[in-house]
């Protein structure tokens, strides 16, 4: 009788378990916050189709927590305050338990607020400028120090630049990088007067005179190069142009942070071979992981479509996320985060990536010369840089750190020992 | 096993013999494998030197390969190789001693060794000296590029070696010209130097700024007292000058070690911070040195104490930079070179400025141009009929896409593009008609309306086409013949892709004028438009007629996407970048005027390229303050630039 | 004189339009999570908050569009001037706390210049400076932006209308004029030398400083209430102008402005008023937008959002208040939902219609389809019901604006 009670317990115990696990979770809701129309449509769509796709394949591996994964798609139009609005709407009304999305860091900025309010989990896969560290926020792109300083050096050390041109789109991410890397390049002995900065609106399409410019700047004999942070579908133009005004790699190479496959498939690239892009990510990566995944994008999206760095971020994201909430056993948004630290994942390049107590990723960075075929030939590849979320080369923030996991604070001032902010800035 | 270990032993074998036999350049490049295999620009020196210096017959072909990303690198024993790619998977290796053809082999155990751009100009730095008078005019070519891109006094030698037996009188010419950018560089003799300065004194080439500018580098320097003679003093500078802020020029004192240093705010309250004790710094309170008056005190006290440095005053600061000179000195230290140099510079910059003018005029017309393209099928619709059609610029991106298609089933670009246009026409043509027929005749005497209902028609268009293409910008790509750039010197080019659009704006100027003027069309539509009972009265079926100048105009945006496609992008987006412009280029030129269109495109395109001259760094500024002027210039003419004049004026 | 009445009296539509506005403000207070049952989410009372200030807006379109026949294309530059003036005082006061605060911890107190330094490095960070520009000189002070929430879209209407009236230029030549105004300003506010963070704007809005215990299901309802009244106040001032002898003279500019002028009116003095005063009433409903949307953005002034704005009040019915506002909350709140992912695909079998592709299409034809067949707008089922019909005019036109109420107006 006692066996049978025992018994009788442990089966009730454990349904009523599972029934709760169930009926708590399932679904399991990932909100998808990319905008599907308005002009950064051309970037996001990819990123959504990434998503669900992502989602797909990890039902089909039997879901997360024994739940079924279901992607909640909203379209914020690329309507800056229209992202708050979705955000909120996908924490409250779907109640979804992790939201990827967001690329401008614009609209990063608009969601920050509301997510913290919430207490949400958000997954951004784009690099951005860094100075920023949010408790609800896990920045799968490249942090400044991932990217443009790798880059910077790049084209210091192997190049031989002297001279600097910094072309970029007028918002914040081209300005805050082109403020860190004006800092830095300073700092390594290079000259005010040899340091040009230029920005041109979104989409501007007419770039003679600035390509002139650039060219000009050769004149006191100095080798020029130019980084570029022009954004989404202006540096069509821009490659255009320079590729009209026959500017050769070897003489004036460019480096672009925002130009990866996705952008040069719009574009015919037999004039550009040589120039240079800087990411964590590129789809010529010769590993068997990479292959795989070029081939499932393919599969869905059709043969003439690529892979791109942003949508590495989401992978790693993704499956980090899931990892997580299978060591936390729930997707509540306080473990999930504290399983996130330390979390691995293979890098679709080869090498581990590592989830860091400031948000950030470790990731090898990449660096390509563009090739006849839209792809790119990886010409260095680092091991893998620790992100960081406070630059170390602006004076205010150099004191800073980030470290969610120990100190629990994203803006920690090394030189006072105190938290400046829990809540991040925006 | 047995058959296996015989083969390792062979394998062995063979490779032991293989370094038995002599294979100088394998042993070489095995010698510097550690350098090449980190294949970095600052530490690859050593080895290319080591491999163009070795008088091997056979390097020029190693370097040009290495350079070519040849080389492959067998991973098991570190051998390198040339070789081919296959496919994907194979190779074809190739010996670098002797050149013999070692067959395919699949590429798993090799790694491609991929030199940087750097590198790669290394490697060519390190090829003149073959490739200088090489049979091939190519590599003869490639070497005076290379020399180009790095000029080093070890080259000049072998440079004025080669000049005499050049054959092609081109390769001739470009040796000549860069002998004398080096001997104006490095030669020993200032006397042959200062004839190589007056030589290429008011040449435009950026290569001849780019080799006087570097002589003229300066540096400040400080002195107290006279000034050593062997100076080559440029001029002296005074303190607190614009050329030489105070600030500035105390910080060099300061550098040099010859006065205090100013401390500033944050080391100030960063030295307070660790004074603090029992609550006061220096006799202060802590909780009063919340203003700098009082932290200036706190300060002095502790430098009173000897516990801080202290800081200089203002009156120190102007007291030690009275004492000083401020001079700035020439690096090179001939005085002779570094005049010839400067009235050199001084020749060239006015020519300079000349063909910097020029070249902002092409960029203003070519500017010009494309929103007159943009603007010449508004000018029809919208100056002729006084309709007004939001989705003029969707007529545009119609135009473009159509450009897309077309290419998508003929790859030859140039035919696509004699293929497109005409389609181009078509397609907007009849969308135009399209439109006209189902909703603008209804609203002719309602034209704000028309603007809201063709707005309608063009987010739905953008969206349709967002639907059909997708958000991707797609190429259209210009031939062949349109690539590059019409170049008159170093200054002075225009791409050809905008010659070309130049050359469309001009055509579609000729045939508006002709279809207006001498067409029957064109009358009917001038008549339609001043009266149109008068003119039904005269047998004139002005439905038609408006359906058909609609269509004209809707055409012509058509092409003008695929000229604009050519040259900029196509998206969905493509046409609503132009709308606003093209409205404005119309309203400015003076509606119902073709003239005034064109004037409008000229104004505009001038004035923000003056405008982006005068501030380089910020293009947005340019727009923003040209779209003020242009509500400013409407003030003043509410009618445009050329206002037409009695009852063709109306209302 | 018992204006007030007799203005009332004439006008029942306003009380009417009021009693509902109440009526609504009640049942959203009632359903709301912070005061009420929770039935409706906070985003969705922020969204209904908003919709309230995009009436107001359509409002002052409909004045100056509908009553005064100024097509304006560049009422959203006003509205979002609102927006950027309440912005800047948010915006510093909030960080104004929290640096006070994070210096208050550091050994000894902060100087005044560090504080503001301090504040300047926090907002500014994000565009590569940490200056504060001239026009932010007021933004410690709410009394001061939130007088400049009326008075800088009040002076920019008043210049710019009257160096457009003034030159006589009218239609839609005004039209394009307005689009190049908003364009302009909204081409320089993306410049960062225009000291408001350029592309990025001002952002963290919804957070009012001093507040942050108050969850923002309360602070949403606040400012439901807020925009209700300021609507409400809105279409009273509004129904106030259009009504008497000053309406009459409006409406005739709409229809005839030469006839008006050749009978003595000034009629650049009027449209100058028309056109300023709905600046203010734009400005003010900026004001209570963008705290609730929480980030204002040059992008929210360029050009389309005024032809929406346009067409809002097309499609609600033009000259009438109420028109404007159904517009305006139809509209809005129908994209919101199209666009949000809530209305089921359409499968057709061969292919499935989704809304986030489609709706836009369905959008522009049916300002399409209104121009053509409905001129009257939503405001014509109103006619329909309480059976007021447009006098037979035996085929003729009833004037170069069909859209409005011309005869039926003149007989009231």
């Amino acid at each position: 009788m006692k066996f049978v009670n025992t018994m009788l317990a442990g089966t009730v115990a454990l349904g009523a378990l599972s029934t709760a696990a169930m009926a708590a979770d399932c679904p399991i809701k990932v909100g998808v916050l990319h905008s599907l129309s308005g002009t950064m449509a051309i970037s996001e769509t990819t990123l959504k189709d990434t998503m669900l796709m992502l989602v797909e394949q990890q039902n089909e591996k039997g879901g997360v927590l024994g739940c079924e994964l279901e992607a909640v798609v909203v379209d914020p139009a690329s309507d800056w305050p229209l992202f708050a609005e979705k955000a909120r709407e996908l924490l409250t009304v779907h109640e979804t338990d992790v939201i990827f999305g967001n690329w401008t860091s614009v609209s990063r900025k608009s969601v920050l607020p509301v997510i913290e309010e919430l207490n949400g989990l958000l997954f951004y896969p784009v690099q951005y400028e860094g100075e920023e560290s949010s408790k609800n926020v896990f920045y799968t792109g490249a942090a400044p120090n991932q990217q443009a300083i790798p880059a910077t050096d790049y084209f210091l050390d192997e190049l031989g630049v002297e001279k600097f041109a910094l072309l970029g789109t007028d918002y914040v991410y081209p300005r805050t990088t082109n403020n860190i890397l004006e800092s830095y390049l300073k700092g390594k002995g290079i000259a005010e007067e040899d340091i040009f900065v230029n920005y041109t609106p979104f989409g501007h399409s007419d770039w003679s005179k600035i390509v002139a410019d650039v060219v000009a700047l050769g004149a006191d004999g100095k080798k020029v190069g130019v980084i570029s942070t022009i954004n989404g579908d202006a540096n069509i133009g821009f490659y255009k142009e320079l590729a009209a005004a026959g500017i050769s790699a070897d003489d004036i190479p460019v480096v672009a942070f925002s130009v990866g496959e996705e952008e040069l498939s719009g574009l015919d690239t037999s004039n550009l071979v040589g120039h240079l892009a800087a990411w964590n990510y590129f789809q010529s990566a010769d590993t068997d992981a990479n292959a795989e995944w070029v081939a499932a994008w393919k599969a869905r999206m059709g043969e003439e479509r690529v892979t791109n760095d942003p949508m590495e971020a989401h992978y790693i994201g993704f499956n980090m996320w899931v990892n997580a909430v299978e060591a936390a056993g729930t997707t509540d948004v306080d473990a999930v985060r504290t399983a996130m630290y330390g979390q691995e994942f293979p890098n679709l390049t080869g090498g581990t990536a590592v989830m860091l107590p400031n948000h950030h990723l470790a990731k090898p960075v990449l660096i390509g010369e563009i090739l006849e075929d839209g792809q790119f030939d990886i010409i260095s590849q680092t091991t893998e840089v620790p992100g960081d979320a406070w630059t170390d080369f602006l004076p205010e923030s150099a004191v800073l750190k980030s470290d969610w996991k120990d100190l629990g604070c994203g803006m920690y001032n090394t030189e006072t020992s105190t938290c400046v902010q829990i809540k991040s800035n925006y | 096993m047995k058959n296996l270990l015989i083969a390792l032993f062979a394998l062995i074998l063979s490779c032991a013999s293989a370094s038995a036999q002599d294979t100088p350049v394998q042993d070489l490049l095995q010698e510097h494998r550690a350098l090449i295999e980190k294949s970095s620009r600052k530490t690859i020196g050593p080895a290319i030197d080591a491999l163009a210096r070795s008088g091997l017959p056979q390097m020029q072909t190693v370097l040009e390969a290495w350079q070519a990303k040849e080389i492959w690198q067998r991973q098991a024993d570190g051998l390198f190789f040339r070789a081919e790619e296959i496919d994907r998977t194979t190779l074809n290796l190739f010996d670098l001693d002797s050149g013999a053809d070692l067959g395919p082999t699949p590429d798993e155990d090799f790694k491609q060794l991929k030199p940087n751009s750097g590198i790669r100009a290394m490697i060519g730095t390190a090829l003149v000296q073959f490739q200088l008078s090489d049979p091939d005019p190519a590599k003869r070519r490639d070497a005076l590029i290379a020399i180009e891109r790095d000029p080093e006094s070890s080259l000049l030698a072998p440079l004025r070696a080669s000049i005499d037996s050049e054959q092609d009188a081109a390769i001739a010419a470009q040796k000549r010209r860069l002998e004398r950018l080096l001997t104006i560089g490095y030669d020993a003799d200032s006397a042959a130097r200062i004839a190589a300065i007056n030589d290429m004194a008011g040449d435009l080439g950026l290569d001849v700024r780019a080799t006087l500018n570097p002589l003229t580098s300066s540096k400040i320097m400080v002195v107290s007292g006279d000034v050593p003679a062997e100076w080559n003093v440029a001029e002296t500078l005074k303190p607190g000058s614009e050329d030489l802020p105070a600030a500035e020029a105390y910080a060099l004192l300061v550098a040099g070690g010859d006065a205090l240093p100013r401390i500033d705010d944050d080391d100030i309250r960063a030295a307070l911070i660790a004074n603090i004790q029992g609550g006061s710094v220096g006799g202060v309170p802590v909780h009063e040195l919340d203003n700098d008056d009082a932290r200036l005190t706190a300060y002095a006290a502790l430098a009173e104490a000897g516990v801080v440095p202290a800081t200089a005053t203002d009156a120190d600061i102007d007291d030690r930079l009275a004492e000083y000179t401020f001079v700035r000195v020439y690096d090179e230290t001939d005085p002779a070179i570094t005049t010839a140099v400067e009235e050199a510079l001084k020749s060239i910059e006015v020519k300079v400025g000349l063909n910097q003018t020029l070249d902002l005029t092409l960029d203003a017309l070519s500017l010009a141009s494309i929103y007159f393209l943009a603007a010449i099928g508004l000018a029809i619709t919208f100056g002729v009929m006084g309709v007004i059609n939001m989705a003029h610029g969707e007529f545009i991106m119609m135009g473009a896409y159509t450009g897309y298609v077309v290419q998508q089933f003929v790859p030859n670009h140039t035919l696509s593009i004699i293929i497109a246009i005409p389609l181009a026409f078509a397609v907007t043509f009849a969308a135009g008609v399209l439109m006209e027929r189902l909703v603008i005749r209804w609203l002719y005497n309602r034209p704000l309306e028309t603007l809201l209902a063709t707005f309608g028609i063009s987010i739905a268009l953008q969206q349709l086409a967002k639907n059909i293409f997708g958000t991707q910008a797609r190429p259209l790509t210009s031939p062949a013949w349109l690539d590059g750039s019409w170049v008159m010197n170093d200054i002075v080019s225009i791409s050809y892709i905008r010659i070309a659009i130049f050359v469309l704006a001009l055509i579609f100027l000729c045939v508006f004028l002709f279809i207006m003027k001498r067409t029957r069309l064109g009358l009917e539509t001038r008549a339609v438009t001043q009266n149109p009972r008068m003119a039904a009265s005269m047998g004139i079926n002005p439905n038609r007629v408006n359906m058909l100048t609609f269509g004209l105009g809707s055409g012509i945006a058509g092409i003008a996407g695929v000229a604009i496609g050519l040259f900029a992008k196509v998206t969905s987006e493509l046409g609503s970048d132009y709308i606003v412009q093209s409205f404005m280029t119309v309203v400015v030129g003076g509606v119902g005027n073709i003239w005034g269109t064109l004037a409008g495109a000229a104004m505009i395109g001038f004035l923000q390229k003056g405008i982006e001259w005068f501030n380089p760094s910020n293009t947005l500024a340019a727009q923003t303050y040209m779209i003020i002027f242009i509500i400013i210039f409407i003030q003043f003419r509410p009618r445009g630039i050329i206002a037409l004049k009695g009852r063709a004026a109306g209302d | 004189m018992n204006t007030h009445k007799s203005f009332v009296m004439r006008n029942p539509s306003v009380l009417y339009f009021l009693a509902m506005l109440a009526l609504f403000t009640l049942g959203v207070t009632l359903l709301a999570e912070g005061t009420g049952t929770g039935l409706i989410s906070t985003s969705f009372v922020k969204t209904l908050g908003k919709t309230l200030c995009l009436c107001l807006i359509a409002i002052a379109m409909d004045l100056v569009w509908g009553y005064c026949g100024i097509l304006s294309l560049g009422h959203f530059a006003f509205f979002g001037l609102g927006g950027y003036m309440i912005g800047m005082w948010l915006m510093y006061e909030r960080t104004r706390l929290i640096v006070t605060d994070a210096l208050a911890q550091a050994e000894i107190p902060p100087t005044p210049q560090e504080i503001v330094d301090g504040i300047g490095t926090q907002i500014f960070g994000v565009v590569g400076s940490n200056e504060f520009p001239l026009i932010w000189s007021f933004a410690h002070s709410l009394t001061i932006q939130l007088i400049l929430v009326v008075l800088v879209p009040g002076i920019l209407a008043l210049v710019f209308g009257w160096l457009a009236f003034r030159s006589r230029v009218t239609g839609v030549y005004l039209s394009i004029l307005t689009q190049a105004m908003t364009l302009a300003l909204s081409l320089y506010l993306f410049q960062n030398e225009s000291g408001l963070r350029g592309n990025n704007g001002l952002s963290g809005l919804q957070n009012l400083p001093g507040l942050d215990d108050v969850p923002q299901s309360t602070v949403s309802i606040w400012f439901l209430w807020a925009s209700a009244v300021a609507l409400g106040l809105g279409y009273i001032l509004a129904a106030w102008i259009v009504s008497g002898k000053f309406g009459s003279v409006v409406r005739g500019i709409r229809d005839n402005e030469a006839r008006v002028r050749f009978l003595g009116y000034s009629v650049e003095t009027y449209k100058l008023f028309i056109f300023t005063v709905t600046a203010c009433i734009a400005g003010i409903a900026g004001a209570l937008y963008y705290p609730q949307a929480g980030i204002i953005n040059p992008a929210e002034i360029a050009p389309i959002a005024s032809i929406y704005l346009a067409v809002w009040v097309a499609i609600g019915g033009r000259g009438r208040l109420y028109g404007a506002v159904i517009g305006a909350a139809f509209v809005s709140l129908i994209s919101t939902w199209f666009t949000g992912g809530q209305a089921p695909d359409i499968n057709l079998g061969f292919y499935t219609v989704q809304w986030v592709d489609w709706w836009l299409i369905v959008l522009g034809m049916s300002f399409v389809l209104v121009t053509l067949f409905a001129p009257k707008g939503i405001g014509g089922l109103v006619d329909l019901w309480i059976d007021r019909r447009a006098p037979a005019r035996h085929g003729a036109d009833l004037g170069p604006d069909d859209g409005s109420l011309r005869e039926k107006e003149a007989s009231e």
